[in-house]
């Protein structure tokens, strides 16, 4: 039987044509931010980069992508701990609620926070009579930021946990380990790598979120604005090279972490190879 | 210092400190106090510029170290997170309608005009155009933008303050024009509204379309912006119109007294907003296109600003007020003229 993929020459126009768009869509904005950033030459990059603001920015980002990934980690294991090993009324529910960060829009995220904790919020109240600020300073932005990527490493580690099953861990047991070596042993060999894709790809939403970070953060300079919002902040001010350098730099976290994701890829596959 | 006031004053160093180093220990921090100024999306730089000569000004005149910081956003998001909680000192917006919300939420005094000079103003702009080198379709005033082959670009009213003075401002000509003749003046505004090409969101995004898409004969904004966006893009390729009869476009400050007095700084924000009318502060206010009053300063920059007959809001609409309801509301004026 023919298939469409079979003659030599449709395959080289389908691979030409995926080529041809990847190029477009992918290559070509990313190219054109490296161009915009260098536009007044190294000197204005290097004056943009180092300068007060940006820095603050950039520390901002990595301090809040710090806070959250450890969160999260430990969260998303619990979670899919419970959901693949356990049997409890509510089980479904729970994996269902596990995707309302996905679900809804990342600016009504910060609004939600923003109703529940700003000065007129349920919490809000108690929280600004005893001098607590958490809107419009870095906890809330770290709020919000774990809330968008709560998702990332559940969602990996449960299909997974799910398709090996509880067996091995069964026998550890049966074999006399306690609870946190079978963890430590088993279960965390065993889930290593998807926990880590699921680390990058929560490091990569972390650093890249703009929108309910936008809606918490009071962009005050220097102190709650994250690099996503100096980027727009730069831009309004007619500071194209300045916002196109800072998006040079996310740019450059992104190539990284797809460059840390490919070798994790890359490294699993050769040792399901090996084995 | 304990940690709750860590997570109300403390800067990210102090926090990552806190959080990372040494957990409890309070970090060592100067007694230095920090005004937070709230303040409009194009500020940056005119306040990247005053707030280090105010701080100097300030250890000059009261022999006390003190730090500005600036928060920057389109000025009704600036309100709002200021009702949300954010703890600004000072706010220094573009619309006075964003102060009023404040006023009326009781965290700015309610007779805050009447608390600084000239409507607590301490600079003012009004509307003009930019048009495209040499002027190629003579445009001078108001009339001039109601022809059959004028493309018009400037923000949406709805969502844009800077557009709503632009629709302001041609009323308010119209109303002049026709002596109050309320059929000539919606004529007028819908043939106005007609030659609009596109209507964007904000002031940043008009500037794009006239600039970098090549859209329309002329584009409208503050006076202040138009000289940014011709310096920015070239001095060469556009030219700067002021109409002989526009809008009063005031730049209004206040004190944030509630926060201004938990955060201990009440003094320092009243100092801050005197400062803006010194003559030192208005001369750097000049310099950023914008209109002050001092006199000196007038005289020095006389020859950057033409003679306009400046209308205020309050004297041909009744006030803010009105002119949102009238105007602004959903089905009111701007809306029926578009619908027609």
């Amino acid at each position: 039987m023919q298939r469409i993929g079979d003659s030599p020459r449709v395959r080289r126009v389908l691979v030409g044509l995926a080529i041809f768009f990847s190029a477009l869509f992918l290559l070509l904005p990313l190219v054109a931010i490296f161009a915009q950033a260098f536009a007044e030459g190294l000197e204005m990059f290097w004056a943009n980069l180092s300068d007060e603001y940006t820095l603050a920015a950039i520390g901002l980002t990595l301090f809040v992508a710090a806070l959250t990934i450890p969160v999260n980690l430990v969260f998303g294991v619990f979670l899919a701990w419970l959901v693949t090993r356990f049997a409890f009324p509510g089980r479904r529910l729970l994996q269902t609620l596990i995707d309302i960060p996905f679900a809804v829009s990342p600016v009504v995220a910060g609004l939600v926070y923003l109703l529940l904790y700003g000065r007129n919020g349920w919490i809000g109240g108690w929280l600004d009579s005893h001098d607590i600020q958490i809107m419009f300073a870095w906890p809330g932005i770290v709020l919000v930021t774990i809330f968008v990527t709560c998702p990332f490493v559940a969602r990996e580690l449960i299909p997974l946990m799910q398709a090996q099953g509880a067996r091995e861990e069964e026998a550890a047991v049966t074999l006399g380990a306690s609870g946190w070596t079978v963890f430590r042993r088993v279960t965390l060999p065993n889930i290593k790598w998807a926990l880590l894709y699921g680390v990058i790809l929560t490091n990569a939403r972390a650093v890249g979120e703009f929108g309910a970070v936008s809606v918490v953060s009071g962009s005050i300079r220097g102190e709650t604005n994250t690099l996503p919002l100096h980027v727009e902040l730069l831009y309004q001010d007619y500071n194209t090279v300045g916002a196109f350098t800072a998006a040079a730099l996310l740019a450059l976290i992104a190539l990284f972490t797809l460059a840390a994701k490919a070798f994790l890829e890359w490294r699993a596959t050769r040792r399901e190879n090996a084995a | 210092m304990n940690f709750v006031m860590i997570l109300r004053r403390g800067t990210l160093a102090s926090a990552l400190t806190a959080t990372l180093a040494t957990g409890v220990a309070a970090p060592a921090m100067a007694a230095d106090r920090e005004l937070l100024n709230s303040s409009y999306d194009i500020a940056r730089e005119l306040f990247a510029t005053i707030n280090p000569e105010f701080i100097d000004w300030w250890q000059e005149q009261h022999g006390e170290a003190i730090n500005v910081k600036q928060s920057h956003g389109g000025s009704s998001k600036q309100a709002r997170a200021i009702l949300q909680g954010l703890s600004a000192d000072v706010v220094t917006y573009n619309q006075v309608t964003d102060v009023n919300v404040l006023a009326d939420a009781g965290l700015v005094a309610e007779d805050w005009q009447q608390q600084f000079p000239n409507n607590a103003s301490p600079y003012y702009s009004t509307t003009a155009f930019l048009v495209r080198e040499g002027n190629p379709k003579g445009i001078e005033s108001w009339d001039d933008l109601v022809g059959d082959d004028v493309e018009i670009v400037f923000p949406n009213p709805k969502t844009s303050g800077n557009g709503r003075y632009t629709y302001l401002a041609a009323w308010a000509y119209a109303d002049k024009a026709f002596d109050g003749d309320e059929e000539k003046i919606h004529e007028f505004m819908n043939q106005f509204l007609d030659n609009v090409k596109v209507f964007d969101t904000g002031g940043r995004g008009a500037t794009t379309t006239f600039v970098e898409r090549g859209i329309g004969d002329v584009l409208i904004s503050f006076e202040s912006e138009v000289n940014n966006i011709r310096k920015e893009y070239g001095q060469d390729d556009y030219d700067v119109v002021v109409p002989p009869v526009s809008i009063l476009a005031e730049f209004p400050v206040a004190v944030v007294k509630e926060y201004a007095e938990r955060n201990d700084n009440l003094d320092l924000a009243r100092g801050y907003l005197d400062y803006l009318y010194t003559e030192e502060a208005q001369r750097l206010l000049a310099g950023f296109n914008y209109r002050v009053n001092d006199e000196t300063v007038k005289a020095e920059f006389a020859d950057e600003f033409p003679e306009t007959e400046l209308l205020r809001v309050e004297d041909v609409f009744g006030g803010w007020n009105e002119v949102m309801e009238t105007h602004f509301a959903s089905g009111g004026e701007l809306d029926q003229l578009q619908r027609r």
